[in-house]
């Protein structure tokens, strides 16, 4: 084989291999994006779900007829460490039937003498309940500003699905523990 | 075979003067785009960073010979001539096990596997002239060592609570973001993707060189498994290596200018970067021992004076392994909080790569079975190899268990596990290797008797460093700390006392070195006899400055045979 022809191949599978490199690379950072649906979709890691309030309308006749069952959920609330805030929940656990509404409250306040937004990061624990934890209205949802020693109650109105019954990796889950992380919102 | 290499012999002097024309001093070392040169470059710079790895894994291990705090504090104190205090040398041994890991995996054992074996060998093996892109295997090396540079300067620079890198080899966020304030870090990151960019141009080189550059009738299917197992690890080097150059640009952006990918407050995620890291971090651990495999397969068979059994067996179980090891990753990772199914799923796929691995090991030992065995030094060091290599194969089938794992997770069991496989694997397939090609290389013989020695002291000392990190491990002694209860006092003295073992054992290995240079005797062509039956044998030592200008040709004697069988002969000149 001549050396231009050989060269014209190792130029093209060169080429070939330098596409791969940068499609992985892309893929690196597709995995970001990918990650967060990943989670959304699954509840991988405790990730809750959101829902609207016609399928927790839904959720709530099906679990009518599959009886009465209740589970524990604990709330947790804490902030991050540049965080002036106070932030607890008004009760610390709640008993509450599968597919059934209810309303927990988190009271904030902020400390500082200044006007502070923060987000809130959630998941629950143990991690397989995230699939079935089911937000209709979180504070979570949206940014919340505080004014200089404002002190607010925010709500969350959730479900858990009645689902869950029959999945045999949440037969021994008494508890829900769902924890919120205020962060300041950069 | 030897009418081969004579024949080939009487070609070389034919054209001597075109064929081992060498340019000036600084043009061949500096410039160099001869694949023989740029493999020596990286084999001396990889012993240069095994000798600083090394070192400072001896003082991890003074540190760590008796409890309480002692040396960390003499470090800071030499290094910024300021008193320390207790945080101060809990930051030093941070950047300590962080140089230690990133030097030995990215400075010592990829340069020497890769760039310096494979460039060596690989086109002599496939019979090429050269590697398909000599001016970027020119880059490839530079890259290296500006790399390496970076890293090194890393410990001048503040990174938190003192200077240098402290966070370790995987550099996970948030210690790596906002837990290390200062530039340290970001030369560490930038070493990574130096060395990162420098290996994904070799990757290219190899892959280009080993499809297009083999001599004719050299067939992928007679391809020798050195040139296989470089070609898988060229493979996963191209898919890994941009996932975690991906992860450290997010790193760096994070750190300085205010992304957030794994930061919670940002709406990111911390355990994404674990992810990533590990979805490179996983194939990087094959990447470092296949191009091991690949040689272990040529000593052994070498000198067993057989064809390797199950050659194409061989040569897919890389490729199995290979492919495996991208979907494995979050075993590293059981402890982050992963429900069991996803816990099994990994468990159950980790275990699954034990399988071509026991092809592997069954292999040589297949091969050795009623060969015509010779105990020569790169023999005895592969043997080694698959003694301890297994060794550690075995505690990797027990942490693969993500019931265990939580247990067992960032205890000195897991620093034990891989340093069998990593220290005492690849290591061994180094000096194997290093044995087997030096004469070749050099064209100078080493001595087999310091040979045998360095083996000996070393495989003493290298066990007795690491078999009691079992122990300490599962009695639950955490990793990446510099101090511990006096409980673990015992085995960690008996460790200690081990690395000076396996440290007086490296003299020898520079002996032999010096030895060979002062008084070593003349390697002839083969100096293994017929055992040596791939094309690298039939050149001279050290073999012309270009070879094959007039290609081998390979015929169609034989098939399933780890590359040219003993018998018939089957590389000519035309």
């Amino acid at each position: 084989m001549s050396t231009a022809s050989i060269e014209r191949k190792n130029r093209r599978v060169g080429l070939i291999a330098l596409i791969v490199a940068l499609a992985m690379l892309g893929l690196g950072y597709a995995a970001v994006p990918l990650y967060d649906l990943f989670c959304r979709v699954t509840g991988f890691g405790g990730t809750t779900q959101r829902a609207t309030m016609a399928e927790a309308v839904e959720a709530q006749k099906q679990a009518q007829n599959a009886g009465v069952r209740t589970i524990s959920i604990r709330f947790d609330a804490n902030t991050a460490a540049d965080m002036p805030w106070t932030f607890r929940p008004r009760h610390v656990t709640d008993t509450v039937q599968f597919g059934e509404r209810d309303m927990a409250i988190f009271e904030a306040k902020n400390l500082s003498a200044v006007p502070i937004t923060g987000t809130a990061s959630f998941n629950v624990e143990p991690e397989q309940a995230g699939k079935y934890f089911n937000k209709i209205q979180c504070f979570c949802f949206t940014e919340q500003t505080l004014k200089p020693g404002e002190e607010v109650a925010m709500p969350v109105l959730f479900y858990v699905d009645p689902k869950a019954l029959d999945d045999p990796n949440m037969k021994h889950v008494e508890q829900i523990t769902l924890s919120y992380t205020f962060h300041r919102t950069r | 075979m030897a009418t081969t290499a004579d024949h080939f012999q009487a070609h070389a002097d034919e054209h001597h003067h075109d064929a081992d024309h060498k340019p000036g001093f600084f043009a061949r070392w500096f410039m160099s785009t001869n694949h023989k040169d740029i493999g020596t470059l990286y084999l001396i710079f990889a012993i240069f960073a095994g000798i600083i790895g090394g070192a400072v894994s001896g003082l991890m291990r003074w540190e760590l010979a008796e409890p309480g705090v002692q040396i960390m504090g003499h470090i800071v104190e030499f290094l910024n001539g300021t008193p320390s205090d207790i945080n101060h040398d809990g930051h030093m041994w941070n950047v300590l096990i962080t140089a230690h890991g990133l030097i030995m995996v990215f400075f010592m054992v990829m340069p020497a596997m890769i760039g310096g074996f494979g460039n060596w060998f690989v086109p002599l093996m496939i019979g090429a002239p050269d590697m398909a892109f000599p001016r970027m295997n020119n880059i490839s090396f530079w890259l290296t060592v500006a790399g390496f540079i970076s890293l090194m300067l890393s410990a001048f620079f503040p990174g938190g609570t003192g200077n240098g890198a402290g966070t370790g080899w995987t550099v996970y966020a948030p210690l790596s973001t906002s837990g290390s304030v200062g530039p340290a870090v970001d030369f560490g990151i930038f070493s990574l993707h130096l060395a990162g960019a420098a290996s994904i141009m070799g990757a290219i080189n190899f892959i280009t060189t080993i499809f297009n550059m083999r001599a004719p009738g050299m067939t992928l299917h007679k391809m020798p498994l050195f040139a296989w197992s470089v070609l898988v690890t060229a493979f996963l080097l191209l898919l890994a290596l941009p996932v975690l150059a991906a992860a450290i640009t997010m790193l760096i952006t994070d750190r300085n200018f205010g992304t957030t990918f794994f930061d919670p407050a940002g709406g990111g995620d911390p355990i994404l970067y674990q992810h990533l890291f590990w979805f490179f971090g996983h194939p990087e651990v094959y990447i470092m021992i296949l191009p091991g495999f690949g040689m272990i397969s040529q000593i052994v068979a070498t000198f067993s004076r057989k064809p390797v059994f199950g050659y194409l067996g061989m040569a897919y179980a890389m490729v199995a392994i290979g492919v495996v090891g991208f979907v494995v990753w979050a075993h590293h990772m059981f402890t982050v909080g992963m429900d069991v199914n996803t816990k099994m799923y990994f468990t159950a796929a980790t275990m699954v790569i034990a399988v071509p691995t026991g092809i592997k090991i069954f292999s040589w030992v297949a091969t050795m079975w009623g060969g015509s065995l010779e105990f020569k030094s790169p023999m005895v060091w592969a043997m080694g190899f698959i003694f301890l290599f297994t060794v550690g194969g075995v505690t990797g089938v027990v942490l693969a268990n993500g019931g265990l794992d939580d247990n067992l997770h960032d205890t000195y069991y897991v620093v034990a596990h891989f340093h069998y496989v990593l220290s005492m694997g690849a290591v061994f397939s180094l000096f194997a290797g290093f044995y087997y090609w030096f004469p070749k290389m050099s064209g100078k013989m080493h001595s087999e008797f310091l040979a045998h020695l360095h083996f000996w002291i070393f495989f003493i000392g290298v066990n007795i460093i690491f078999f009691p990190q079992h122990f300490l491990g599962l009695q639950g002694m955490a990793r990446r700390y510099p101090d511990y209860t006096p409980a673990y006092e015992y085995w960690n003295h008996i460790s200690s006392i081990g690395y000076v073992i396996m440290a007086g054992s490296m003299l020898i290995f520079f002996a032999n070195l010096i030895y060979a240079f002062v008084a070593g005797k003349k390697a002839p062509a083969n100096y293994w006899g017929e055992g040596a039956t791939t094309l690298e044998w039939s050149l001279s030592s050290p073999p012309p400055y270009h070879q094959f200008e007039t290609l081998p040709v390979i015929e169609d004697h034989h098939s399933h045979h780890d590359a040219i069988g003993a018998k018939p002969d089957t590389a000519t000149a035309h």
